[in-house]
Formats: C-alpha cells, structure tokens, sequence
C-alpha cells in the first residue's frame, strides 16, 4: 500500500503528540495535579496512533485505556484531555469521569469502560447498525492482551464472525495484564490463534511500526467496509511503565524492557521517515516545536479553567428525566 | 377496544413500534425462525426479517453490549432474555456501560430489556426469580413491571420510545392468563408513574406485577370482614413514584409492601424505609412486608406455593395491621 508522505507526517506527529501528551501527564502526576491515576500507553503509541489514523470520518472506534492517539485523530483536542485529567468543567467529560475514560459521540468515539473487553460487544453493536441500515460504515473495536481472556472478548467475535458484521478487533498485546504476564494469561503462542476459533482471518503485525499497524488496519477495514466481515489484528508492543504511573513494574525483567527500548515506536518511525528521504530531521524537530507548544497550551489551558459545580455531580443520570423524579 | 392477553399486548406494542419506527430491531436467543421461547415475536421474522428480528448466539452479555453499541449510533434495540434469569450473564453491560453512559459522557442508551421473569410454573431456581432487586441498586438504569395487558402494551411502547435503558420485567405467569380491554389508537404509559388498581381507605397494599392480582383478592376477601383496601400498582420500579406512595400512606395511615421477591435488600425495602422516612407522622403501625422468604426458588409445587406470598398470607397481615 502507497502511504502520502504527507499522512506519514501526519502518523509522525500524533506519535509525538500521544507521547508528549502522556509524558507531562506523567510528570503532573508525580506533582500531585492529577486527580486519581495516570495510565499512559508509553511504548506502544504506534497501536493507536496506526488504527485511528486508518479510519473514515464517519466510522465508529470503541476503545480502550491505552487508545490516547485514537482520541486526539479523531478530533478530541488535548486542551479537553489535560482539562479531563484535571478534573475540570471544560474536560471531555465535564468532570464527571477523569483521565482515559474518555467518550464523544460527535467525534466517533465510544465510551471506554474499566471491564477490559466490554468494548469489543459495544463496538459490534455499532457494527451491526450500520448493517442493518445498509451503511458503508464500520467499526473498530480494542482491548489488551489482558481484555483477550474475558467472555465479551470472545462473544463479540463470535457474534460479529457469523453475521459478518463491518467491524475490526484490534488487540494492544503488551505482554503484560498489570503484572501478569502473558505466559501466564493463556497457553497459546500468539493471541492471534483466538481468532481462528471463529473462523475470523487475523494478523500479527510489528506493534511498533505505526506504518505497519496502519496498513494492516487500513486493508481490514476496506474488507469489513465491502462486506468482508470482520479481522482480528494482534498488534505485538511493550509497554515501557507500569500498570498506571504509580506501578514501577518491578516485576519485568529489565532485559525485556532494555530489548525494546531499541525498538520504541517513535524511533522507528524518524528512523524510517529519513532513511526513505521522506523528511529532514529539520522538519522532524519542527514538528516536536509545534507539539510541545500544544501541550504547553493545553496544560494551561487546563490549569485555568473552572472546576465543575459540586451540584453538577447530581445532575444528567437519565437521558429522559422522569418527572418528580428528585422530589424527595 | 378489544379484549387481549398480557402476552399479546407485549407482542402488539412490539410489532406496532417496528412498524412505526425503522430504528426498533429485537435481538435474543430464539427470537427469529422460532418466535421466542415464549412465542411473543412469533411471525416477526416473517415480517421484519433476519435482519431486525435477529436470532444470536447464546451469549447475553455479548449481544446486550451489542444492544448498547447499536443504541449509541442511533437504533433502538429491544433485546429479550428468554428468562429473566438468564439477564446475570449480562449484568456488567447493563450495570456498567449502559446504566452509566449518559452520566459520564453524555450518550443516550435507548435500549429495552424484555425480562420474562416470576415463580408460579414450576420453573426451579433459574426459570422463575425476580430479577429486579439486582438492578435497584443501579441509578441509570429504569425498570418497569406491568400487572395488566393495557399497562403491558403502554409501558413497553414507552420504553421503547425513552432515552435510557429500561428494563421491562414481564411476569410469565400472567402471559395468557389475564386479559384487558385494549383502545385501538395509539397509547403509551408513561414511566414513572404507579396507578391506584383498587380505591380503599383503610389499608394500602404497595405492590406491582403479578401480587396485584394476589393483593386485589385478597381485598375481596377483607371487605366482606369489612376492611377497605387501597392497592397502589407501583408499575414503575425505578425510580420509584414516591408521590403516590406517600399520598395513599397520608389517606389510610396503614401499609403492607407486597411483593414476589425475596424480602432482604429488596424494592419493599426501600418503599418501606422511604414511609417510615418522609411519612412517620402519618403511620398507626409498623410498616409490613410480605415477600418471598431469602431462598432460592424452590420446585416442587407445595414448596412454590409456601415461596410465592398467597392471599391468605396478605389477609393475616392487614388484619394484624388493623389492631394498630
């Protein structure tokens, strides 16, 4: 598949925008001005970065916790993310939720649930409206490598393998479910061997190469687009923190993490955009100006901003109020 | 009007709602070819076809979490449990996702859960439970449980057409065996609002679902001893219309809270705790609750029997309550 240089660039900055983004919050974490945790997905961008950036306007994500550059491709700005991790009035979720949490229907993003996994029904759901109304629409769905040993993990992809249904399921394998490594998660190889349960076609691609997860994601969803049904992409990375910033991982080996240290996805990506002649380091160092004055911005755009109304807290449970509903 | 079954006000209120809207689809175990364990979709398959009447794999987390992802773009779902009881294998969908979406991020969830549910057929310990009391707890979520076939028809047409999740508890052991009076246009119930089933001024029985018909029984047999009963039909069970429970506790300053599931922690609690909370002054004896005993459905029929709260149980405690 022949990639513009100009979406090269594109996959180039939302890798440095997801990274510098999640590095300050890091960094803001370990000060104190995050409200709860922090989890980043630090070492394994390029996944979300590739299957976001390979999406139509119109298609549907239904993510997970690791998903950061899927919500900044679709247009959720970073000022909204670091107001949300603040708590604030003016994140995407007005305060009601924090962090990664994070959901925006008119940018395509579904909700991300705690209960890894839960997204992948969610995002057949979706999959199957745009079925049933005959819509060139699809959906992608992702989980962890953990969220691959729940019930919605493979419920979804039964369902969705016997109708047929437009969507893709891609799966961060970052080798670790908090501390639990994989070895002990399953007794198959690659986690790809879930898909065949289903009859479902599936791939294993480089985690880390934010071209390769694009075009893999890219040729999945024109064949879910055309009624190809669905394809499972395992998506093989590290991830380089912990569990969430307060988790020092102690429990990898720090060979491992040594070992993939060389391989970091950002790396990878100038590595390859210079060796093609696709850009000059100039541009490159121009791009990580414009990023990080955007996460400066959004930092303080983010510090001054209003905290919500602690009476806000009461307010918008039902889409359809009942009437004398809060009277008491 | 015309006379119809509980069972067929459900399949009216469907069938009229599809044909209404192009956005309703019904998805579950059976529902398709076969027309439902219950055979209330029967014909919709033939009707709608295999793309809005949909049969799925038996997985009801997996199609409930459908359920959701297809309401969020814009369709309105009805899924059916084939027994209500089998809705615990969907709970994290409906607790966590659905219940809690428009709170957190602002989506509308508008799906129904049809919950055949309730004792009395010999259905054993995971064809016959009450369901409601797992989802009481939940804010977010809205459940309703019709006693008669103009409610049925009413309530579910209008949790179809609501914005949130609603979980639609119909008793299976009054699909053929009540019948109402049905106009012939159009009409909804509207959630949230419980009905007076009988007018009374000694006594109010709260109540809902198939203990209505129980409750009105016994009413028959305590007026010929002279006692008046006012029943309240909750209808609504989340939230709970607490106006009218307060208003028919300020009328007959005696209550008993009826219901079919178990008596801890259950919908009787909280109407009992909310009298004794917002009402006290208006109470001349305790508020008492009759309810299924904190066991599991038994089978055997004498064993169902001694379960499900009998006339003669509601009897005995208003005529307690009247020597208050």
């Amino acid at each position: 598949m022949d990639i513009k240089r100009e979406d090269l660039l594109r996959l180039y900055y939302y890798l440095k925008l997801t990274r510098r983004l999640e590095d300050r919050v890091t960094s803001l974490y370990h000060q104190g001005k995050i409200l709860g945790g922090a989890w980043t997905s630090n070492g394994t961008e390029a996944v979300s970065v590739g299957y976001g950036y390979a999406l139509e306007k119109n298609d549907i994500a239904a993510p997970y916790f690791r998903d950061m550059g899927v919500f900044l491709i679709r247009g959720i700005t970073a000022k909204r993310i670091m107001a949300q991790y603040f708590g604030k009035k003016t994140g995407v979720t007005g305060g009601k939720e924090g962090n990664v949490h994070i959901g925006d229907l008119n940018f395509g993003v579904l909700g991300f649930p705690s209960h890894l996994a839960d997204n992948y029904p969610v995002g057949t759901g979706a999959a199957l409206a745009f079925k049933i109304r005959g819509e060139k629409r699809i959906a992608v769905a992702c989980t962890g490598d953990g969220g691959t040993s729940r019930g919605d993990f493979h419920e979804a992809m039964n369902f969705a393998a016997t109708r047929k249904l437009p969507i893709v399921f891609i799966c961060n394998n970052n080798q670790y479910a908090y501390s639990t490594p994989l070895q002990l998660q399953m007794a198959i190889k690659d986690i790809a061997e879930r898909a065949l349960a289903y009859s479902m076609p599936s791939k294993v691609v480089d985690g880390n190469n934010v071209v390769a997860v694009y075009t893999a994601a890219k040729e999945a969803y024109e064949i879910a687009r055309n009624g190809g049904g669905p394809t499972f992409i395992e998506c093989k990375t590290m991830r380089m923190h912990g569990h969430s910033e307060h988790d020092s991982a102690k429990y990898v080996p720090r060979e491992l993490l040594e070992e993939w240290k060389k391989k970091d996805p950002i790396l990878n990506m100038e590595k390859y955009l210079l060796e093609n002649k696709f850009t000059k380091k100039e541009e490159l160092d121009d791009v990580d100006v414009r990023v990080k004055k955007e996460i400066e911005d959004a930092e303080s755009f983010a510090e001054q901003s209003p905290y919500p109304d602690s009476e806000d807290g009461k307010k918008g449970l039902y889409a359809t109020p009942v009437e004398g509903e809060e009277r008491v | 009007m015309r006379e119809i079954t509980y069972l067929e006000a459900i399949k009216e209120a469907l069938d009229e709602e599809m044909t209404r809207d192009p956005s309703v689809f019904i998805l579950g175990e059976d529902v398709g070819v076969y027309g439902g364990a219950f055979r209330v979709t029967e014909g919709f398959f033939e009707k709608y076809g295999d793309w809005r009447v949909l049969d799925t794999p038996l997985s009801e987390s997996g199609f409930t979490g459908a359920a959701i992802g297809a309401a969020l773009v814009g369709m309105r779902p009805v899924v059916e449990m084939q027994f209500a009881d089998f809705i615990s294998c969907a709970f994290d969908q409906l607790v966590n996702v659905a219940a809690k979406n428009h709170y957190r991020w602002g989506a509308a969830t508008p799906i129904v859960v049809r919950a055949p549910y309730g004792g009395n057929i010999h259905g054993g310990a995971f064809h016959s439970q009450c369901i409601e009391g797992f989802f009481f707890n939940v804010p977010g979520l809205k459940i309703v449980a019709p006693s008669t076939a103009y409610d049925a028809k009413g309530l579910l047409k209008a949790a179809i057409r609501d914005n949130d999740p609603v979980i639609y508890c119909e008793h299976k052991y009054l699909y053929r065996r009540i019948k109402d009076s049905i106009p012939e246009e159009d009409y909804v119930v509207p959630i949230g609002k419980a009905r007076i089933a009988l007018e009374g001024k000694d006594v109010s029985i709260i109540t809902y679902g198939a203990m209505v018909h129980t409750a009105l029984e016994a009413a028959q047999t305590l007026k010929e001893k002279g006692i008046s009963c006012e029943i309240i039909d909750l209808r609504t069970i989340l939230p709970l219309d607490k106006k009218s429970i307060f208003d028919t506790v300020k009328k007959t300053n005696k209550v008993v809270v009826l219901h079919e599931q178990t008596k801890t922690g259950g919908v009787g609690a909280e109407v009992s705790s909310l009298i004794s909370e917002y009402c006290f002054d208006y109470l001349d004896g305790p508020v008492i609750r009759i309810a299924a005993p904190d066991t599991p459905v038994p089978y055997s029929a004498q064993m169902e029997e001694a379960f499900i709260p009998q006339t003669k149980d509601i009897v005995s405690a208003v005529e307690k309550l009247m020597s208050y």
